[in-house]
């Protein structure tokens, strides 16, 4: 039984990487620490359950990485996915303490092996954890359960008591057991972005969020952001920007992860339900634009999309959890989507027109393009018109929100004057857009999870010696 | 569509895999699995024996249940495992002794003891049963060494016949042609594989028991058990060579071959069935093919009544208990042969079967 009666060095609400990585290192700087997860124990970690790899700067080859990835080229990685909209001084420090992130997680229990099979273009840059992120979670868990850390799942924050910037209490509410109050010296906040909230959602994108699909648990409600920009601190971020890509849209409303998401856009086009193309589908190598997807179905009526392709590229991509659904005519395919016949086949007929000689290939940006159309699709554009036709529907999956709290090089949160907070601290999602005002490099979340949380903690231990 | 409901379970479950991927590190059963995009059910057999349900997909898992995808591989392979040993069985009439597999086996090996009891008192003179035999050809004063050779000779003669017939089914219904060219460096890799059971532990941190600490001991107590047996076998035959070769005849002291084989193999043979027997108990029941209970219970049994009978007859064997242990312990280890095609014993054959070709198709991928 853990004693809430007792006063905690450190607070942590939240249970993901970011949660996780600032109680250990908390604790292994000598705090008292108690880590409140809202979620029930098995969907325990928020959205760290879902992800599989994390991008680390590091300046040779590894066992499991097959190259360098410097500090510099991270960093014009991340300016191209911002458009410069990043914090230059905090990225650059989170790239340059990745470096260390590597060695230290695998300190903590976690273990890396080769990029996952269909991943290939990630193998230099990302390190994959073996058994992928509930087994990160898992071995995270064991190895602050070993320390020491006091942890309590369906471990819901009603309130946070914070007077002139100073955190004083926390108010939670337990299914057994009730209200209770936690009083801690200081406060780190990982409790993750609002993405599962629709309600809120909706203040930005209207009616449109009711067609998003949540590709976490239902337990990413944002709570403690709101609560947190509500008593004072300052926010950061665009509200409507979000990291958020195509899923299939027969996808579960909550919690689907990976296994919806569709890789096989550069191998088609891509319709909305007027059957109209609306994005050059080949723009640039699928890893660098896969994260734009969602925005652009989520721009289209209905917020619905359609990925067309025919039978010769059925083996082009992984294999995916629904199957394809398929019409052996264009208009037989129209009507099982309930797109106008007509209007599809004009489409394609237009777009295989356009279609212009050239050598395929997938991996490079190729001359297979096409002339005369708009939008053009500047790569990997081949004619369509093998039958069967194929199609996977396709929706806007929001993986996580940046709308957050601004911090320091310290993890520490600022107030709204600009002043540090005395004691409050703040990693990963919620504070991600510090570094990401806006688009998506794959595995960079859990990097500011990592780097974040670790820092949080070992700055929050300090502060509640002092 | 699948022949049983279980392969249409295991079809479901390896599309939802094959669509992540995240434990492709864990196992050989993922690398499988990602060679193909479709499963017949020859495939499903072939990853469901090379499953050596070490449990860390189950816990790694962020589909399993309570998860709406309901993803539990360890389990679904397990049974489907199960049932591939009846559909192998040969002759096929056979098959049915999987379904209540710790019933057929029980009365089996109380049926054999009987036989070598009722036979003993039966040839012999009334007190040979009960006497006290020493020196050379003790043994054979209750049963005459050729009879004993026949006897034995033909019940592995017989298991090795039906368990080769399984193989071959079970090799068909993975799609290899039987006349598969002998291909000796991925014979050379499965053994290795097999022998140090490479995929018994999750990935590097052990196996998954009875929660999710990888605290599983079942790799080292299968090791005592496996090297028991294969000890216990070596024993039999070095007394076999002593016998025809060098004609010196059992019992043999205490520090000759056959005896120190046979004495650590047994001591290997007690630890390791205990220990699993203990895993198995502690095993959460989310991870376990209930059905199989019996069959995994009763071969661990078997194992464990071999050793501790012989041991005990070579504790006693100067004896007036001789006798009764020695019909005991034959008895034993005669039940376990004539039962072992039909019992979980196949389970290491099919496996390391299912091993060979994997590494044949590993190495086929990085041709």
């Amino acid at each position: 039984m853990v004693d809430l009666t007792r006063r905690f060095d450190v607070l942590v609400i939240g249970g993901g990487n970011a949660a996780l990585c600032a109680a250990i290192s908390a604790r292994r700087a000598g705090a008292s620490v108690l880590v409140l997860e809202g979620a029930p124990k098995f969907y325990r970690g928020g959205n760290t359950r879902h992800t599989r790899n994390m991008r680390c700067a590091h300046d040779a080859a590894t066992e499991i990485l097959t190259g360098p990835y410097t500090e510099e080229e991270f960093w014009k990685d991340l300016l191209l996915v911002t458009g410069g909209q990043t914090d230059e001084e905090l990225a650059h420090f989170m790239i340059h303490e990745s470096k260390d992130i590597l060695n230290w997680i695998v300190e903590q229990g976690v273990r890396w092996q080769p990029s996952l099979g269909g991943t290939l273009s990630l193998g230099r840059t990302n390190s994959f954890f073996l058994g992928g992120g509930r087994a990160m979670l898992n071995a995270l868990y064991h190895t602050a359960e070993e320390l020491g850390v006091d942890i309590l799942y369906d471990a819901e924050v009603i309130d946070l008591v914070i007077e002139h910037g100073m955190f004083l209490s926390a108010q939670l509410k337990q299914p057994v057991g009730g209200r209770t109050e936690v009083r801690a010296s200081t406060l780190v906040a990982a409790a993750g972005g609002f993405e599962a909230n629709i309600e809120w959602l909706k203040q930005y994108w209207g009616e449109a969020a009711d067609n998003f699909l949540i590709r976490g648990t239902p337990y990413n409600r944002g709570a403690i952001l709101k609560m947190l920009l509500a008593k004072g601190v300052q926010e950061i971020g665009d509200p409507t920007q979000c990291h958020a890509v195509a899923i299939d849209a027969r996808a579960p409303k909550f919690d689907g992860g990976i296994i919806t998401r569709h890789d096989s856009v550069v191998f088609g086009i891509v319709v909305n339900k007027h059957a109209e193309r609306f994005y050059d589908e080949g723009e640039d190598i699928w890893p660098k634009r896969y994260a734009i997807w969602g925005r652009l179905v989520a721009a289209q009526p209905d917020q619905i999309a359609y990925i067309i392709f025919d039978s010769t590229v059925v083996t082009s991509f992984m294999p995916t959890l629904f199957p394809p659904i398929a019409g052996a005519t264009i208009a037989e395919l129209a009507g099982k989507l309930e797109l106008d016949a007509a209007a599809l086949e004009k489409t394609i007929t237009d777009f295989n027109a356009a279609v212009q000689p050239g050598t395929f290939d997938h991996t490079i940006l190729d001359d297979c393009r096409t002339e005369g159309i708009t939008p053009a699709k500047t790569h990997w554009a081949r004619r369509i018109e093998t039958p069967p036709y194929l199609a996977y529907p396709v929706r806007p999956g929001i993986t996580f929100t940046y709308l957050g709290t601004r911090v320091n090089k310290q993890s520490r949160m600022l107030m709204k004057d600009g002043k540090p907070s005395a004691n409050m601290f703040a990693a990963g999602e919620i504070m991600a857009g510090n570094v990401l005002g806006k688009g998506y490099a794959a595995g960079i979340g859990m990097t500011i999870g990592s780097v974040f949380g670790r820092v949080a903690g070992r700055e929050a231990a300090k502060n509640a010696r002092n | 569509m699948h022949g049983t409901r279980i392969l249409q379970e295991a079809d479901r479950l390896m599309t939802v895999c094959n669509s992540c991927r995240y434990c492709e590190g864990l196992c050989a059963v993922f690398p499988a699995m990602e060679m193909r995009r479709a499963f017949s059910d020859g495939d499903l057999n072939y990853l469901a024996n090379l499953c050596h349900s070490c449990g860390a997909c189950y816990t790694d898992c962020q589909f399993s249940p309570p998860h709406e995808f309901n993803v539990n591989v360890p389990k679904t392979l397990a049974i489907a495992r199960a049932e591939s040993y009846a559909a192998y069985a040969w002759p096929r009439a056979f098959s049915g002794a999987f379904a209540r597999n710790g019933l057929v086996i029980s009365l089996i090996a109380a049926l054999s003891v009987a036989a070598f009891i009722f036979g003993f008192a039966a040839i012999n003179d009334p007190g040979v049963l009960t006497g006290i035999h020493t020196g050379p050809g003790a043994f054979y004063r209750l049963m005459p060494h050729n009879a004993m050779a026949l006897l034995f000779g033909a019940a592995v003669l017989y298991a090795i016949v039906a368990l080769a017939m399984g193989v071959r089914a079970f090799w068909r219904d993975i799609g290899e042609p039987v006349g598969m060219k002998t291909d000796a460096r991925s014979l050379l890799q499965a053994v290795r594989d097999a022998g140090e059971l490479r995929y018994l532990d999750g990935g590097g941190v052990g196996c998954f028991n009875e929660d999710d600490h990888p605290t599983d001991r079942r790799k080292l107590y299968h090791h005592f058990t496996f090297y028991g047996f294969a000890l216990c076998f070596a024993a039999t035959c070095v007394g076999t060579l002593y016998h025809y070769l060098l004609a010196r005849e059992a019992p043999y002291a205490w520090w000759d071959l056959p005896v120190v084989l046979g004495t650590l193999g047994g001591i290997g043979l007690v630890v390791g069935p205990i220990g699993l027997l203990s895993e198995k108990w502690k095993r959460d029941r989310v991870l376990v093919d209930e059905q199989a209970k019996g069959m995994d219970t009763a071969f661990i049994l078997m194992l464990f009544l071999t050793s501790i009978t012989g041991l005990a007859l070579l504790l006693w064997r100067e004896s007036a208990a001789m006798g009764p242990l020695l019909a005991l312990h034959l008895g034993v280890v005669f039940a376990l042969f004539i039962t072992m095609p039909y019992g979980k014993f196949v389970h290491g054959i099919y496996r390391f079967v299912a091993l060979v070709r994997y590494a044949r198709e590993r190495q086929m991928m990085a041709e």
